[in-house]
């Protein structure tokens, strides 16, 4: 058992330790009073840096070298994002794209994708944003209706509409979610595209969140014309390849929940500037509870690192990382506005921010409910709530479900 | 990188667990509760046998020479199954003993367990007191450390301790005693004139505490370096947190079991959601809780200066890991879960009375609060 660097990782860490020390001056700057504020000056100097991120081999850590990438482990991974959090400058713009839909394509995607696409989307030249989720599609994810049919030149028309997409109204392509049989089981009709964002009959809208601020976007999609080699996976392949990106999900959450910024010391440095609270019994012993819940996911982190370095797949129990990080915050922006007091939820306070962030956070990447079904089930063995979707086509399930209510 | 156990450490639970797996524990545990304090087997000689005596003191004094970590292994195995083993006040002593040139001549027979030693108990000042203090006997208010008087490497120590781990038929105890202010380690051997040492339970039959009384009882000064004093208090949290999350398992492996083989409406309760989300809570306050446990086990030696926020992390999300578990299981088996002839209520008395031990749960709360404050200031 050894935190620290083995004398190969060491060198790694000061390779990329120099490289980000030699181009700082060209990240861009986004806090304090040069900081860009233009919100498309900001994304520009962000695809740009990305860039100049994948050019120095920080980008695409663990992509095989034949993508682009550096062919390297998820340690040299952590040790980059570490570093890059060390140096104070941004990460990658995409990190939806190179974390999650271009290993993906890597797994599941043909030659001919591979070199269209994974080039431009690790150096920032094409943003992707991830086109899953539904209005009525969150936690039972294989319930998407957005529909692709085929023509009989075997290109695709695609109708429906897709909720809580990051990234979407700058974005270049997305990675999509459809189903295309409506008379099989519902995990069996469906098939993974690559969309063009600026393609006819796509629409996006920003969807507002309790901060003000549009995060997130509701994505339309209007009889939209599709290429036959859009489809990643195979047609009827789906849910397979969905799969794989929910995985990659999980280890993006695991490896890079520090990223959040929700950790012990940041909350600990604001009790600790305020002399009364700082005192406290009441005080102490919620920041203790909290830091030491919040102290626990960085070494649940190198855990599950260790375990990949080792070639395991990592598991479902990944969830409980995000729901103590998600409660854990949630309990300190409490906290921490209350020892504030008023002030706290003022328009520019980083707590009011974090404050209306959580609650929508709580529901991102699966909600605590889904994770604890998933987590009970697959790895303490319970069995699942009797389901009455099994086995039946989904063309079925639709109209009984519309028949109860 | 890398946290996880090796093939070593490995074996040495294993090893544990099988040699645990021959006594009848919780049987023992039941029956010592009813009174019958002869059921309680002595599995000191088991401990002996297996080398846990020595485990934290090195090989050249006879011991194995392992590490905290290993040390942890060992009580997590002895708290799966509520073993009364007096390991803890043994293994600490000999942390304190090791540290210090002087303690050397004691080491032989206390690595092989011909000798027992028990740890007095005394907490490190933290940012609002300034003082090292001892858990009192009543209340809230901390109680003074022990006084020495007298100089170089003879002392007479003076003081009184409550609820010391262990203590009973131990022959030697090892801690902290003030002289002129200053923190300095102090052996006593319990045969010494002044000692009077109280046998006490509380509402855990597999517990053995004691009240030290300490009259003027001559001791020996040990040249600890003063972090290594302090380092054994977070010790005693980190092998306490252990030995909770050992408690933990079991009780969450049990209500699991259970679970599954329940039938309510025609189907498993574990299928419930109710009872699903209440047993993945106890899962994620234990796997948090061993999280901190590789932390604490590794800063030990990896990072001294970390140990004590590690330490007492681990120390209060076990704690708060405990309580959750006992009382989930008691919960998800009903009824019987609350009934004398059930073995949750032990686990449930277990986690009661150690949430209240070694300056408590809230204890150990409150000082991660303290040195994350202390290292947010410092930044």
């Amino acid at each position: 058992m050894d935190l620290d660097d083995t004398p190969q990782q060491a060198a790694y860490r000061e390779q990329v330790r120099n490289w980000l020390e030699q181009h700082k001056p060209e990240a861009p700057v986004l806090a304090g009073p040069n900081a860009l504020r233009e919100e498309s000056e900001i994304i520009a100097a962000r695809r740009a840096w990305q860039g100049k991120l994948a050019e120095g081999g920080l980008a695409g850590v663990t992509w095989p070298k034949e993508y682009g990438g550096q062919g390297l482990g998820p340690i040299e991974q952590v040790i980059c994002n570490q570093e890059i959090g060390r140096a104070r400058v941004p990460g990658i713009l995409d990190a939806i794209g190179v974390g999650m839909l271009g290993p993906t394509i890597i797994a599941h995607g043909g030659d001919e994708q591979k070199t269209r696409y994974l080039g431009p989307m690790l150096h920032g030249d094409e943003v992707w944003c991830q086109l899953f989720s539904e209005p009525a599609a969150g936690s039972d994810l294989a319930a998407v209706q957005a529909r692709a049919r085929r023509e009989e030149d075997g290109s695709w028309r695609l109708s429906g509409q897709k909720v809580w997409t990051t990234n979407a109204q700058f974005a270049s392509f997305g990675l999509l979610l459809a189903r295309t049989d409506s008379d099989v089981p519902k995990h069996k009709g469906l098939t993974m595209f690559i969309v063009p964002m600026d393609a006819e009959g796509v629409t996006v809208r920003g969807l507002r969140q309790i901060s003000g601020e549009a995060e997130f976007n509701e994505v339309f999609f209007d009889d939209v014309a599709l290429d036959a080699d859009a489809v990643v996976g195979g047609a009827g392949n789906g849910w397979t390849t969905a799969l794989t990106t929910l995985m990659f999900e999980r280890v993006t959450i695991g490896l890079g929940s520090e990223g959040l910024g929700y950790n012990s010391a940041r909350f600990a440095r604001a009790i600790a500037a305020e002399e009364d609270a700082r005192e406290d019994p009441e005080v102490r012993r919620a920041l203790g509870e909290i830091g030491s819940e919040l102290m626990a996911v960085r070494f649940t982190g190198y855990r599950t690192l260790t375990a990949l370095q080792k070639g395991q797949v990592p598991g479902p129990e990944a969830g409980l990382a995000k729901i103590t990080i998600v409660n854990g915050a949630i309990r300190a922006g409490d906290l921490i506005a209350d020892v504030l007091g008023p002030d706290a939820l003022s328009a520019d306070s980083e707590w009011a921010y974090m404050i209306s962030f959580l609650p929508g956070l709580k529901s991102a990447g699966g909600t605590e409910e889904i994770l604890r079904n998933t987590i009970g089930e697959r790895v303490l063995g319970l069995p699942p709530a009797p389901r009455l979707d099994k086995g039946i086509p989904f063309s079925e399930l639709r109209s009984q479900e519309a028949t109860a209510a | 990188m890398n946290l996880a156990l090796s093939d070593e450490q490995v074996f040495l639970r294993e090893a544990a667990r099988g040699t645990l797996s021959r006594v009848k524990t919780l049987e023992a545990a039941r029956a010592a509760l009813d009174g019958d304090e002869g059921a309680l087997p002595d599995l000191w000689p088991t401990a002996k046998e297996a080398g846990w005596p020595g485990l934290l003191i090195g090989e050249g004094d006879g011991g194995a020479g392992l590490d905290a970590f290993d040390a942890m292994l060992i009580l997590g195995e002895c708290g799966r199954v509520l073993a009364a083993i007096p390991l803890l006040g043994h293994l600490l002593a000999s942390a304190i003993l090791s540290d210090a040139p002087a303690g050397a001549p004691l080491l032989g027979p206390l690595a092989v367990g011909d000798r027992r030693a028990a740890y007095l108990p005394v907490s490190p000042p933290d940012d609002i007191s300034g003082q090292w203090s001892a858990d009192p006997a009543h209340g809230v208010e901390r109680a003074p450390a022990p006084i020495a008087a007298g100089s170089g490497s003879e002392a007479r120590v003076g003081g009184e301790l409550w609820f010391v781990p262990d203590a009973p038929d131990a022959d030697l105890l090892v801690g902290v005693a003030l002289r002129g202010g200053e923190p300095v380690g102090v052996a006593i051997e319990t045969s010494a004139d002044g000692v009077t040492i109280e046998t006490t339970r509380r509402y855990d039959a597999t517990r053995s505490l004691g009240h030290v009384s300490l009259d003027d009882a001559e001791a020996l000064v040990l040249d600890a370096p003063p972090d290594s004093l302090a380092a054994a208090w977070y010790l005693a949290q980190a092998l306490l947190a252990a030995e909770s999350i050992g408690s933990v398992e079991t009780a969450l492996e049990v209500s699991v079991a259970y679970a599954k083989d329940r039938h309510t409406f025609g189907r498993a309760i574990g299928s419930y959601q109710a009872v699903k989300h209440s047993l993945t809570e106890v899962l994620r306050q234990l796997d948090n809780g061993r999280s901190l446990l590789y932390y604490a086990g590794w800063a030990r030696r990896g990072a001294p200066a970390e140990f004590p926020l590690a330490a007492s992390a681990a120390r209060s999300v076990a704690g708060r890991a405990l309580d959750q578990a006992a009382r989930t299981m008691i919960s998800v088996h009903g009824g019987i879960g609350a009934t004398w002839e059930h073995d949750a209520p032990l686990y449930f008395r277990r986690a009661q009375l150690s949430r209240r031990l070694l300056g408590g749960t809230s204890g150990a709360t409150d000082r991660v609060a303290s040195e994350l404050m202390a290292q947010a200031s410092a930044a």
